[in-house]
């Protein structure tokens, strides 16, 4: 039997008011899919995060949830777990009572619930049992994750969910997510760290003003028609200069950027081997999905 | 992977459960139970064992004489100042908390069920604000019952109640003030669903409740006074009168049930129609803010005209022949219970004859409505012979009609004198006494 998809949207549209926030939005997420949705402040992605928790409905538009049809707010099937604008937490509780608080209000026993492997997972055992009012936006993004966890999710919704995160605290989320992935785990998450996407998403959503402006393999955006600058350091700055301002299709920005195209620029590095000049660093100024979502918003906006 | 079934809502139980967990991990709240059952007693008994009494306070003057008169000192206390502000402290921000949290998302993808959050979140409420007065209740009669004894209490137009009955009327008439204590929490919720994070949606009880005692302060029509939600807060007065004053009791109960039963449905209504998806959103706006108040004014116009119609009473209720009653009836009781201080043999109520004859601004004055220029000569016969007694009083008589009599002489009667009493010596109890005015019904001659 196939397996249906974590998200089906088709035509997904949402007005308040005036505004429309959503604008016949398509969006399929895969069981096992790790999915970005990234945009501008005001693009519409907490609205649809909304949408996909079952918080409201559309106004129009088809929206299946691991293959239930959603025709009510509040009707999201079993097995959808996450957060919207934070965690929930309440910061008289514990880490701990806030998990079992959450555990009994779904009717399981908060002993045999998995609190602490839980809150292992996201790296929490040492402060289980302090308050959440003294906790750090990173501590709380990890608390909800946990208690999404708690759900034993199949469609996990997280807005933000890096905010605030140490170098510790990411990897841990990040050792979380690609985990429910592997067992088959939907994820949809949106963030404004671009590196943060790349790491963890295999594909992505561009939302600009309500309307998604790409959708597709991270793959996808990197091969698109789109000049990219790239830090150039070789072992003899003045020659490769000289080469890549002979290079067709490189345009040199200053002494170590260039800007092209891939295709030039595998041409371009194939130059310098040949002439001996040893590169030490070929990187993307910025990355291939902030530029193609500067380029794709702005264009929008 | 197969297609899921949708996620039932939580039962309202669990969700109860998860209401109170909440309210109870908050330091104040809990802070506030402790105070609510330690305090009142240990201040009952602190006052009841000093020289000087709130005498200010119904009852107050009491204090030395029986137990009893604690939990009634206190019910004075908790109706002008604790219960709405602890309603405040926990209906008004019962909703608010999650506005101010962000939890509201959250919470609706655990419960599932926004009627349920609202039955849930009402239920708790209630539950921590019943034992709050709990508190108050219990912690006041065990202090006033373990520091002065379980006596019998003087009632509020002199008779004397055994202490079992009174033991049974203070239980009853802070039974009584819940009913009003239901409304301002009402109020409290529909002003946290409404006001969201804003610190007016906290205060709204108290505020309410400061406006309806200063209209009680206020000398308006008797229909009027007994429409508003606050009333029963002073008509518990009447339990303590012989016969019990039902009627206004009553109205303010009803009246009182049903302000609590609007609020609490347009705070239900507003609520559902609250849109939890716009983060921008942290209440309902003010065209919900018009929705949330013109009806509860279209009930109070409602209740003016259908307690005006029922009763029939026009104008304050405080009429020349009502506080004549109210003086002789309390003056003979209390005659009685002078006679049985000072030894002497026991006479009756119909053998007194007591009879009051008041009149306000030295005659000069309408003899209506509320003031402190009230002058009253009471006559009465004195057993075993013709000769009848005379006192005069003067009357400080607010407009709600409650009034203190002060003896004006002569001396030897209403004077200032210490009686021995079983607790000790206390004040001659003709000297100055409390007393009400039954608004509604001429008070029968007890």
């Amino acid at each position: 039997m196939e397996r249906p998809r974590a998200v089906r949207a088709r035509g997904i549209t949402k007005c308040f008011g005036e505004v429309v926030a959503l604008d016949a939005i398509d969006l399929d997420v895969a069981p096992g899919q790790i999915h970005g949705l990234v945009g501008p402040n005001g693009a519409g992605k907490t609205t649809l995060l909304g949408l996909l928790l079952g918080l409201a409905v559309a106004d129009s538009g088809r929206l299946e949830i691991l293959g239930t049809p959603i025709r009510r707010a509040l009707d999201a099937p079993d097995g959808v777990a996450g957060f919207v604008d934070g965690p929930g937490l309440y910061p008289g509780l514990t880490a701990r009572q806030n998990l079992a608080a959450l555990a009994r209000l779904r009717g399981r026993d908060p002993r045999g619930a998995g609190l602490d492997e839980a809150l292992d997972q996201v790296g929490l055992t040492d402060v289980a049992d302090d308050r959440t009012g003294g906790f750090s936006l990173g501590m709380r993004q990890r608390l909800g994750l946990a208690a999404a966890l708690l759900t034993r999710p199949r469609l996990l919704i997280l807005d933000e969910p890096s905010n605030g995160l140490d170098p510790v605290g990411a990897r841990h989320v990040h050792r979380v997510l690609t985990g429910l992935a592997a067992e088959g785990v939907g994820i949809v998450l949106s963030s404004h760290r671009m590196d943060d996407v790349e790491a963890l998403c295999s594909e992505v959503t561009i939302l600009a003003t309500g309307r998604v402006v790409f959708s597709g393999p991270l793959s996808k955006l990197a091969a698109e028609n789109r000049e990219l600058d790239y830090r150039l350091r070789t072992s003899d700055p003045a020659r490769a200069r000289a080469l890549a301002e002979e290079a067709p299709g490189v345009t040199v920005v200053d002494d170590e950027v260039i800007r092209a195209l891939v295709p030039a620029v595998d041409e371009l590095v194939a130059r310098l081997v040949r002439e001996e000049i040893a590169l030490r660093e070929l990187t993307p100024v910025i990355s291939p999905l902030e530029a193609a979502f500067l380029e794709l918003t702005e264009e929008k906006g | 992977m197969t297609s899921a079934t949708l996620a039932r809502p939580a039962p309202l139980s669990r969700g109860l459960r998860f209401e109170l967990v909440k309210l109870v991990s908050q330091w104040r709240i809990r802070l506030v139970v402790l105070a609510c059952w330690v305090a009142p007693g240990l201040f009952v008994a602190a006052v009841s064992q000093q020289s000087t009494l709130p005498v200010d306070t119904l009852f107050g003057r009491w204090m030395h004489a029986t137990g009893w008169a604690g939990p009634l000192v206190m019910l004075g206390f908790a109706g002008t100042w604790a219960l709405p502000l602890l309603t405040s402290l926990v209906a008004g921000d019962v909703f608010a908390s999650e506005d101010r949290l962000g939890t509201w998302r959250h919470l609706l993808v655990a419960v599932r069920s926004p009627r349920r959050i609202f039955v849930a979140k009402a239920l708790s409420a209630l539950t921590v604000l019943v034992l709050m007065v709990a508190g108050l209740v219990v912690s006041s009669s065990l202090g006033g019952v373990l520091a002065v004894g379980n006596q019998p209490l003087t009632g509020l137009d002199g008779h004397l109640l055994s202490a079992g009955d009174a033991a049974a009327r203070v239980l009853l008439a802070w039974a009584c003030v819940l009913a009003p204590t239901l409304a301002l929490a009402a109020i409290g919720l529909l002003g946290s669903v409404l006001l969201g994070k804003s610190p007016m949606g906290l205060l709204l009880p108290a505020v309410v409740a400061l406006a309806l005692q200063l209209a009680q302060m206020l000398p308006i029509p008797v229909a009027v006074r007994l429409a508003l939600p606050g009333y029963a807060f002073l008509s518990w007065n009447g339990l303590f009168t012989s016969p019990a004053q039902w009627g206004p009791l009553l109205i303010g109960i009803v009246v009182a049930l049903l302000w609590a039963a609007t609020a609490t449905a347009l705070a239900y209504v507003l609520f559902l129609r609250r849109d939890f998806t716009s983060v921008a959103t942290d209440g309902t706006g003010k065209r919900a803010l018009l929705f949330g108040v013109l009806p509860l004014a279209a009930l109070l116009v409602l209740s003016v005209v259908a307690i005006g119609a029922a009763t029939g009473v026009t104008g304050s209720g405080i009429g020349q022949d009502r506080v004549q009653r109210s003086v002789a009836t309390a003056f003979a009781h209390l005659y009685r219970l002078q006679t049985g201080q000072l030894n002497r043999p026991d006479v009756t109520e119909a053998q007194l004859a007591t009879t009051a004859d008041c009149n306000k601004g030295g005659g000069r004055r309408d003899p209506e409505g509320a003031g402190n220029d009230w002058r009253c000569v009471v006559s009465w016969h004195l057993p075993g012979t013709t000769a009848t007694g005379q006192a005069v009083y003067q009357l400080d008589l607010t407009p709600d009609g409650r009034y203190m009599a002060d003896g004006d002489g002569p001396k030897e009667v209403n004077g200032y004198f210490l009686v021995h009493t079983p607790a000790g010596d206390a004040p001659n109890p003709l000297w100055q006494f409390d007393g009400n005015v039954a608004l509604l019904q001429d008070e029968p001659k007890g």
